[in-house]
């Protein structure tokens, strides 16, 4: 029976007396793959800090494995991947496999050891990523797309239940960003992992999502994305002619 | 003066062993600050440092309480500065600047108003190692020890925090807590360190040996290991080289260090295009 990894009750977050999200209720569930979608300062971001409880609520709930977010401390079981890291700094002096080990985590943070069962996760999701032999490579010297596998495989190695990914791929380019899409369907299809991503790539994640929000300040669709290219919510964010665009990128798809 | 003889000297020892452990303590806590982006804050406590030390001089404190005496003051500054760095309305630099001239100002005033500048604050402006005393070195060395501790046990954390704080937090780690802790250790820090090289030199040695570092470091514990080496070394080369030529010790040491620096970043180059 599917479980409930992720569940938001009327959230509503403003800054002053301007609202950036309101009324906003859904849940994720094991084998999930939810795309979310929403144009430039529709809340996307801000939706998916909340759920980590980055950003204050204003009001409403999280719940994160049955939780509530204050008293949630099983971070080994969620994978985050930012839009944009802090670090900028070229000689920032990480190799790749040691910032992949800063995913494993206990209650005091990434741990300072890791026992046979977990270094062997960590060569499986090196490989996997193919990022194998950047291993002792510094992070800042890696491409963008490296990069973005290295963080990726950070997220993952602990085998988290949800993986949340905001904007992964703005930064990629078109085939390093096919690739990105087809480990994240992987990932779903064989580990069963639930995938929440935020993107303004809505063709690629049509074609990747089995369900679908559109969201601007609140959730205005959610649905699969046949539903939603047949939906006049559609036309609101694609124009009129989307129908006709969707289906010379998707074919079948819409 | 043969060489050797200096080692003979009280004053001499004390040093050498202080700044033995100040170079060490800037540089474990200067490489989280620098990859943190923290790097001015070191400069904001020193210049907070001024006004606690000018405030404490004027209260008439001997001279051997002094820094024991600015320590409560410093502690609560460093509080401070983190306050408002996290302030949202202002940013980090801003808030570290605004900190840093008024500390400045109130040290300029306060000193004024005990008659002026007089010898006791040029030493700790400027450093003076003929005032260390036993008991600084063993406060420092008390020090060393709780941050060796702290870097040993929560330098991961540290590290993760300074990596993308967001990350952090989404492992769990209190990251809050991880810059007070930091914060409070370099306070602590910047006040032992002020009679070594001085309140206006001290930020120099929390960034220097750990930048060198970065130039040539793979990995964070070799990196931390070689900030440590390069901290030790600049100041260990900075009070001989004072000793021998005769000049100023804080000074020499920041000249060191920047010496340091620079033979790292021409390795780290070299290293690049083999």
């Amino acid at each position: 029976m599917p479980m409930i990894l992720l569940q938001a009750e009327q959230l509503h977050i403003a800054y002053g007396s301007t609202d950036i999200l309101r009324d906003i209720s859904f849940q994720v569930q094991t084998g999930d793959y939810l795309g979310i979608v929403g144009p430039n300062g529709s809340g996307k971001s801000t939706l998916i800090r909340a759920m980590l409880g980055l950003v204050p609520v204003t009001s409403g709930t999280v719940r994160l494995l049955g939780q509530p977010l204050s008293l949630f401390n099983d971070w080994q079981k969620i994978g985050y991947l930012p839009q944009r890291l802090s670090f900028a700094n070229p000689h920032f002096p990480a190799t790749v496999e040691e910032i992949v080990r800063l995913g494993f985590i206990d209650k005091n943070g990434p741990k300072r050891r890791i026992d046979n069962r977990e270094a062997k996760q960590l060569e499986e999701i090196l490989s996997r990523m193919g990022i194998i032999d950047l291993r002792q490579q510094l992070i800042g010297h890696l491409s963008g797309g490296q990069q973005q596998r290295a963080l990726l495989a950070r997220a993952l190695v602990g085998r988290p239940a949800l993986l949340l990914l905001d904007e992964p791929t703005t930064a990629l380019d078109p085939e390093t960003r096919e690739d990105f899409y087809d480990i994240v369907k992987e990932l779903n299809r064989e580990l069963g992992t639930a995938i929440i991503l935020i993107t303004h790539d809505t063709w690629n994640i049509g074609q990747y999502a089995k369900r679908f929000v559109y969201l601007d300040k609140t959730v205005i669709f959610d649905g699969t994305f046949a539903e939603f290219c047949a939906s006049a919510e559609m036309t609101s964010f694609f124009g009129e002619h989307s129908n006709k665009t969707i289906y010379h990128h998707h074919g079948d798809h819409c | 003066m043969p060489t050797f003889e200096i080692f003979g000297y009280g004053f001499i020892q004390r040093a050498l062993i202080a700044g033995t452990l100040i170079g060490l303590l800037c540089a474990l806590l200067g490489l989280f600050l620098v990859l943190r982006r923290f790097s001015l804050i070191g400069d904001g406590l020193a210049h907070f440092t001024f006004g606690s030390v000018a405030l404490v001089l004027l209260c008439g404190v001997s001279a051997h309480w002094v820094t024991y005496a600015a320590i409560p003051l410093v502690l609560v500054g460093a509080l401070g500065i983190l306050k408002l760095t996290s302030s949202a309305r202002i940013h980090g630099d801003t808030a570290i600047g605004i900190v840093s001239a008024l500390g400045i100002a109130l040290g300029v005033i306060l000193s004024s108003l005990s008659g002026g500048y007089n010898v006791d604050l040029f030493s700790y402006l400027f450093g003076n190692i003929l005032i260390i005393t036993r008991n600084d070195v063993l406060l420092t060395a008390a020090l060393a020890i709780v941050v060796i501790a702290v870097v040993a046990l929560r330098g991961r954390a540290f590290f993760a925090v300074a990596f993308d704080e967001d990350l952090a937090r989404t492992s769990g780690i209190n990251t809050g807590r991880a810059n007070i802790i930091l914060v409070l250790l370099t306070a602590l820090t910047v006040v032992l360190a002020m009679k070594l090289v001085g309140i206006m030199l001290v930020s120099a040695l929390l960034i220097l040996p750990p930048v060198a570092a970065l130039q040539l470091g793979r990995g964070f514990l070799p990196t931390l290991l070689l900030a440590a080496a390069c901290g030790i070394l600049s100041v260990l080369s900075g009070i001989l080289a004072s000793f021998a030529l005769n000049l100023p010790t804080g000074g020499t040491i920041i000249v060191a260090s920047f010496l340091l620096f620079v033979v790292a970043a021409l390795a780290g180059r070299w290293r690049m295009r083999r």
